[in-house]
């Protein structure tokens, strides 16, 4: 049983989309963009930079919504966001809150 | 003309509020400071003086607060100064330093007292001379200047304020307990004869400033906060950008500059009042209120056809080296006879700079009184035999 | 005395200026900082970068006038974010950088003076200082880079430092009670107190702009993990699970007491906006007492 359903003004919503871009040299692998990012986007990866550090990297189905968190949370100006072209609300969208929705519930 | 911040006339006022007044004829538009004995007065003074004209005065929490606040305020742009006497000069030591690493033009006014401790907060001593040029940890050149009264404290004030400005370092009024508290006549001049001297400011547009550039007398313009320079200040040592740069070269390059910036320019700097000296084989030196006795004493003894000459030291720091070395190498100068209140403090230097070619004799006691003419009359008698 | 000192070989030109030659980089924020000075010297995880990026925010979006700013900071690792700004900043002795700002502030007026630095710094060697300028209610806001101990010097106990906390010089566990500084500040008489952890960047951000537009001493306490000192000592595990453990335990109130909002080692952290009033600053109070009644026309005698 489901309560959520396509919005009726859902032609006229739409979702943000951001752009991670990542100064991997300046990156010191604290993680916290990884872990706190809410759409998680980012993942360690297996390089090193030059300091050694293994700087994130931006997952191939990454879901960016250029919340900024990853901007100000980073110690080191190592990441920041660009605004990209945002896009139509889908029913894909709905079922994903939905499910998100229960999560959160389950968690409570 | 007088104005609200030039008094021209005569008064009858003490050394504290003589430099006070200076301060105000010089410019000064911020005062912060702490109560002690016996440099209140300035601060009362200048909490009354400093509002008419506009300027601020803050009582702080503690010296190191007021040193603190003045630098600050020397920032902005303000000419600042503080008073305190020992156990605050003291305490004002921890920034003394800062003020000489970032270069900061600041007055500060210290009326001694007998020492050490709390030692005797209405008597006078002149104990401090030393810690004036060392007090403040790691190497650094000080100028500090002495009046003999309370015309002088008025005089004296105005030219620290300059040489402040002009060498962008910390200038010290190093005056006493006696001078302080002694009321006597002081001429306030027209404002228009009052010779200011304000710091170099940048001439370049903020993008093409480097804030510490070598300049040919090594002392760069400084720029103030708020103008757009966007200058960093750090009591760390730093290179010509002002960044920290924690290495022996850029310690060589900074510390150098910040000795040779007042070395090389001692003799502007030096003044003396001889008298004298031109056939004299015993020269007392002093300064401050003692300079007073022995003035007297130079008479008397020249009256009895003693040979007797006298320096007193208007700037004590930066010493006059090499007046003393020339008048030691003298054949006909034997001794120097060094008065002030305490345990040797000049004398060493006297001593210095005679290098073994003249005698040196201390004529000193631990305060609490001035010399009588009488008894260093008795010590120059004792010299001459 | 001949002196003879050793020459200092002068380091190329180049040298000096590689950074900034090497100017901005690409990071949309680096146009608030210095040219070339990131990298900067905190550690892995230290919480003082997120607060400096949280203040280079506020200047973006808090439309602060880079020209009349003004950062002061004291000593300790923190008090090297000053160096790291855009703006007219002064890096002062080891907990002096709230008189050296008062002098700023007082002097020109139209400056907007910020104190960005550490526990120690300003509430052991500097805790006079901090109280008697909220006591006088100076228009300065001090933002306090709260990690518990002396990171600089590798992790010494500090008036901030929660009983049986293990640092350096309390191997055994820290038998002094600290300070909440929340609760000091609201008595020390400041106009604005807020508390938030390295995590809560929006919020911080939010209320650096308030504290630098709201006339009076403001004070704002970041929680900022230190990894590297206290956290290894005390076993909460590196940065990340420090930031974890704010997440888990920040409890957002505005109603409690600041009396009640002390920070023990684990436990709950209140975090939000304890005190938000108005006061006539100094400046306000010393027009209005001092220079008014100094400059007032002399009545005149009675005939």
């Amino acid at each position: 049983m489901s309560y959520w359903r396509m919005p009726l003004d859902a032609v006229r919503r739409e979702i943000v989309l951001g752009k991670v871009n990542i100064i991997s040299h300046r990156c010191k692998g604290c993680r916290y963009c990884i872990e706190f990012c809410p759409s998680n986007t980012l993942a360690e990866s297996e390089d090193f930079n030059e300091k050694g550090y293994h700087p994130p990297y931006v997952k191939s189905d990454a879901k960016c919504v250029n919340c900024n968190y990853c901007e100000t949370i980073c110690p080191e100006f190592a990441i920041f966001v660009t605004e990209l072209e945002p896009r139509n609300l889908l029913p894909e969208d709905v079922v994903k809150t939905q499910s998100r929705s229960r999560r959160r519930t389950r968690r409570e | 003309m007088s104005s609200k911040a030039v008094r021209t006339g005569a008064h009858f006022m003490s050394g504290d509020e003589a430099c006070a007044e200076g301060g105000m004829a010089a410019g000064c538009s911020f005062f912060a400071g702490y109560p002690i004995t016996p440099a209140t007065e300035v601060a009362e003074r200048m909490s009354i003086r400093l509002p008419q004209v506009g300027g601020v005065y803050i009582q702080m929490e503690d010296e190191i607060a007021s040193m603190a606040a003045i630098i600050g305020a020397s920032c902005a742009g303000a000419k600042a100064m503080t008073s305190t006497s020992g156990p605050g000069f003291s305490l004002m030591m921890e920034n003394i330093g800062l003020a000489a690493m970032l270069e900061v033009p600041c007055v500060v006014v210290n009326i001694q007292r007998g020492g050490p401790s709390t030692g005797l907060p209405t008597l006078v001593g002149q104990q401090d001379v030393m810690q004036c040029r060392w007090g403040s940890h790691g190497d650094y050149e000080v100028i500090a200047l002495s009046p003999d009264s309370p015309q002088e404290a008025f005089e004296l004030t105005i030219e620290a304020f300059n040489l402040s400005e002009k060498y962008r370092t910390p200038v010290v009024l190093l005056s006493d307990e006696v001078v302080g508290h002694m009321t006597e006549k002081v001429i306030i001049p027209d404002s228009k004869k009052i010779k200011t001297v304000s710091r170099k400011l940048p001439k370049k547009k903020p993008e093409n400033f480097i804030p510490y550039a070598h300049e040919e007398d090594d002392v760069p313009p400084m720029a103030i906060a708020g103008e757009g320079y966007h200058v960093h200040a750090t009591g760390l040592t730093h290179d010509e950008l002002g960044y920290p740069a924690i290495n022996a070269d850029a310690q060589e390059r900074l510390v150098q500059r910040l000795i040779r910036k007042i070395r090389n320019h001692v003799e502007e700097i030096i003044r003396t009042e001889d008298a004298f000296l031109d056939d004299a084989e015993i020269i007392l030196v002093s300064y401050g209120c003692s300079a007073r006795a022995a003035r007297e004493v130079v008479e008397t003894a020249r009256a009895d056809g003693m040979k007797i000459g006298m320096i007193r030291l208007i700037t004590v720091w930066p010493f006059c080296e090499r007046k003393i070395s020339e008048l030691a190498a003298l054949e006909r100068v034997k001794k120097f006879v060094v008065c002030e209140i305490n345990a040797g403090q000049i004398a060493y230097e006297v001593e210095r700079c005679a290098g073994g070619k003249a005698e040196t004799i201390l004529a000193g006691f631990m305060g609490g009184r001035i010399f009588t003419p009488e008894e260093l009359y008795r010590v120059v008698r004792e010299a001459a035999e | 005395m001949k002196i003879r000192f050793i020459d200092a070989e002068a380091p190329p030109a180049s040298r000096i200026f590689e950074n900034l030659a090497a100017g901005h980089g690409d990071h949309p924020l680096d146009r608030y900082l210095k040219k070339g000075r990131i990298p900067h010297i905190w550690c892995s995880g230290c919480g003082n970068g997120i607060l400096l990026a949280a203040f280079v925010k506020a200047m973006e979006k808090g439309n602060f006038d880079t020209k009349k700013t003004v950062v002061v900071s004291g000593i300790g690792c923190i008090g090297r974010a000053a160096g790291y700004l855009d703006l007219d900043t002064y890096h002062t002795t080891h907990g002096r950088a709230i008189p050296f700002a008062t002098g700023l502030k007082l002097a020109n007026p139209k400056l907007n003076v910020v104190v960005i630095s550490g526990d120690g710094d300003l509430f052991a060697i500097g805790g006079n200082h901090f109280i008697h300028a909220a006591r006088r209610n100076v228009d300065i806001t001090v933002i306090c880079s709260n990690n518990f101990n002396y990171g600089m010097t590798g992790g010494q106990g500090g008036p901030t430092t929660p009983l049986e906390s293990k640092t350096t010089t309390t191997p055994y566990g820290c038998s002094e009670h600290p300070f909440n500084l929340v609760y000091l500040a609201k008595a020390s008489g400041a106009v604005y107190v807020a508390r938030w952890t390295a995590l809560h960047t929006h919020e911080l951000r939010d209320s650096i702009i308030h504290s630098v537009n709201k006339p009076g001493f403001c004070f704002v306490e970041a929680i900022t993990p230190c990894p590297t000192a206290h956290g290894r000592r005390n076993k909460l595990g590196d940065g990340l699970s420090m930031m974890k453990s704010y997440r888990d335990n920040s409890v957002l109130t505005t109603e409690l007491d600041p009396e009640e909002t002390a920070i023990g080692l684990k436990g709950k952290i209140a975090v939000g906006e304890f005190v938000d009033i108005d006061k006539p600053t100094f400046m306000d109070m010393y027009d209005e007492c001092a220079i008014c009644r100094a400059n007032a026309p002399k009545k005149s005698k009675k005939s």
